[in-house]
């Protein structure tokens, strides 16, 4: 596969954006009292990175609880993601929906989501509407391992077969849901094995190299686009952290299996890829680090000095249009 | 447009035909409007064996709909309703006007976390970027031998979750013009039809019209007591108002149409005319929804009130399917009516 010097630079540039929102956004987030629904993709950033990097802002996708790096491929503002984090008016949710429910319409993404695999239908939701009306958008439903047994994403991907929806599964497998392991609850070696049950493709990839993960989102944003319908792609994967800050993973994880993930850490392998093939310079990646380490601190700044939400903003948005004082009605919250 | 809260026309259409059109004329007024569920039209795919629209929907209330409309936006699903009911509220967050059927309101287990999480929640989850302009059909009712899994009445569940509106149509009416305002809707519309109405005959306008979301209406003057109904049980009111007028007793009748948000306001106006209130729902009285309008009555309008606001439910029980048991657990007028005179001490 070959890809150009501006796509190399982009894929990396993701990845070490996505890693340096986790490494600093999420204590950050922590210090200022909010830790308690933040969930860490690091280790898991080639994915996003390689599926997004065939999509458009016309293209949707719908996220997961572990969703930071969904954002960022698909193009949401660190610093308005930052300020989401932190409960900031200026987040894009206005401080509504915290790390969970990050959302931007305007790039496609209809939200991180936190009810396990919830997200998928409205992913199917947008390839449906893209196919009633010719849009030729594709959506990407975005699930865990743990999503992989929810029985709401075997229906939808019964029903975006026999439909032949725009739409592409991908499963981040990073070996656990919170502390059970993969090899525990799935009934299948695989989760690409049971696309065969719902006649779509079914492709197992290393969730590490971004370059595996992009060349099979090619092909199923093409059979997408080309009205074949759907297709399941299998991302194995590993989080470095536990499932929130709050569990230790090595309560119920090795130290050995740790080291060999990070040993695989999908910076590291994409800097070992293309260091012979003199496209791009180790010193342009350092480069992008250093840019994706000045944004975090920008971004923090910037939340740090957003104003947070005015206490009856609670009302706001609720319903496009309702009697608000049907909310307010016997309950005075301004005592 | 707007219109009144009781027809002017002499035209009659059925509760089910009044259904049937309200879907029909927004279909052809807006070309995003979709309607999906299970059996719409029914044996769905064998166009090329001359089979088309098989059952018409379940109580023939889409029939015809898809020789119009076609099988792109009247789209029989598979009996998955989790995924059918997220994907229309998928499709209703970007760029459809999407409505689906859920057979019967005891089903929603299957799919309550997309209504609960995903349809109620998005828009505000999202800090007002989404509008969800989508329209749940559900059918409610006891009283058909039909048992304790196809004959709930649950519509106060759905009161409960800010983010949703509902709406419970008593006549053909307002069958048509609440459904018509339900599609329009920016906001997700629950749309409780009652199975025993569907054969129900009165006036319908032919042209299309809303009758607004929120309003209740006073179907019967009077000024000793305020009955309120909901859906079917507003004629059970009626009823029961017609018996009490023998005994000297003026009942007024209010039918409640929207289940969120709720027209207390009526309700109260009426309450400090008539200083008594009962109210007839065919729910189960815990938690429910004649609860809480007694609640909300007791609270804004304690001095008005020479009785205690007083219910009128089925009981705390699953529907029973056995005839006699089935008879007792929905409200009657004789019910309606011993509860009234305890009131009204006579």
């Amino acid at each position: 596969m070959e890809l150009d010097r501006d796509m190399l630079l982009y894929l990396y540039k993701t990845m070490t954006t996505i890693r340096h929102f986790e490494e600093r956004g999420i204590p950050e987030t922590g210090q200022r009292g909010m830790s308690g629904s933040v969930h860490s993709s690091a280790g898991q950033e080639a994915v996003p990175t390689g599926i997004c990097a065939h999509l458009t802002n016309d293209d949707y996708i719908g996220s997961t609880h572990r969703g930071h790096g969904h954002c960022i491929a698909k193009g949401v503002d660190p610093k308005l993601m930052m300020a989401e984090l932190f409960g900031r008016a200026t987040g894009p949710n206005k401080g509504k929906g915290g790390s969970m429910h990050i959302a931007d319409m305007s790039k496609g993404m209809l939200g991180t989501n936190g009810v396990v695999a919830a997200s998928v239908p409205l992913a199917v939701g947008a390839g449906l509407t893209s196919k009633l009306q010719n849009l030729g958008r594709v959506a990407v439903a975005f699930f865990g391992d743990g999503g992989a047994n929810q029985g709401i994403l075997h229906e939808c991907m019964n029903l975006a077969s026999v439909w032949k929806l725009p739409v592409i599964f991908c499963c981040e497998n990073n070996g656990y849901a919170e502390s059970t392991p993969v090899e525990y609850a799935l009934s299948t070696a695989r989760v690409a094995d049971r696309a065969a049950g719902y006649d779509m493709p079914g492709i197992h990839i290393d969730g590490m190299d971004v370059f595996d993960v992009f060349e099979a989102a090619g092909e199923a944003v093409r059979r997408a686009r080309a009205g074949e319908g759907p297709s399941l792609l299998e991302c194995r994967t590993y989080r470095y952290y536990g499932h929130t800050v709050f569990d230790n993973p090595l309560s119920y994880r090795t130290q050995e299996e740790q080291d060999y993930w990070r040993g695989r850490d999908p910076l590291k392998l994409f800097r070992e890829r293309v260091a012979d093939g003199g496209l791009v310079s180790i010193e342009e990646l350092d480069r992008l680090d250093d840019e994706a380490r000045e944004l975090m601190e920008d971004a923090i700044s910037f939340a740090d000095e957003s104003p947070l939400p005015e206490p009856l903003e609670i009302y706001d948005d609720v319903y496009v249009d309702y009697p608000v004082d049907m909310m307010r009605r016997g309950i005075n919250l301004e005592v | 447009m707007t219109t009144a809260m009781t027809p002017t026309t002499s035209r009659e259409l059925r509760y089910r035909e009044a259904i049937n059109e309200a879907i029909r004329q927004e279909m052809e007024r807006d070309e995003t409007v979709i309607i999906m569920g299970e059996e719409i039209a029914g044996g769905a795919g064998r166009e090329h064996l001359g089979i088309v629209d098989a059952w018409g929907g379940p109580f023939r209330t889409t029939v015809g709909l898809i020789q119009q409309f076609g099988n792109q936006r009247v789209l029989d699903t598979p009996l998955s309703e989790a995924a059918f009911v997220g994907t229309a509220i998928g499709a209703a967050s970007t760029g459809m006007r999407a409505v689906a059927e859920l057979m019967f309101v005891d089903f929603v287990g299957v799919c309550m976390d997309q209504l609960l999480n995903n349809a109620a929640k998005m828009r505000y989850m999202f800090g007002g970027q989404v509008k969800v302009p989508f329209t749940m059909l559900t059918r409610i009712g006891a009283g058909f031998g039909s048992a304790a899994q196809h004959s709930e009445s649950f519509y106060s569940i759905f009161s409960h979750i800010p983010g949703l509106k509902g709406v419970v149509p008593s006549d053909p009416y307002t069958a048509k013009g609440l459904l018509i305002a339900a599609i329009r809707d920016d906001d997700p519309v629950v749309y409780f039809e009652h199975k025993g109405l569907y054969g129900d005959l009165g006036p319908v306008p032919e042209e299309p019209y809303a009758i607004p979301l929120g309003k209740a209406r006073t179907v019967r003057s009077g000024t000793d007591i305020t009955l309120v109904g909901i859906s079917r049980m507003t004629w059970v009111c009626t009823e029961a108002a017609e018996e009490l007028a023998k005994n000297g007793v003026n009942a007024e009748v209010v039918d409640l149409l929207s289940v969120s948000p709720i027209d207390y306001d009526l309700i109260i106006d009426s309450v400090r005319r008539t200083h008594r209130l009962v109210v007839v729902d065919e729910d189960t009285p815990v938690c429910s929804l004649a609860s809480d309008i007694c609640a909300r009555v007791a609270e804004e309008a304690f001095d008005y009130l020479d009785a205690p606001p007083s219910r009128v439910t089925a009981p705390h029980t699953p529907v029973p399917y056995s005839r006699p048991l089935e008879n007792i657990y929905v409200p009657n007028a004789a019910r309606v009516v011993g509860t009234v005179e305890r009131l009204v001490g006579r």
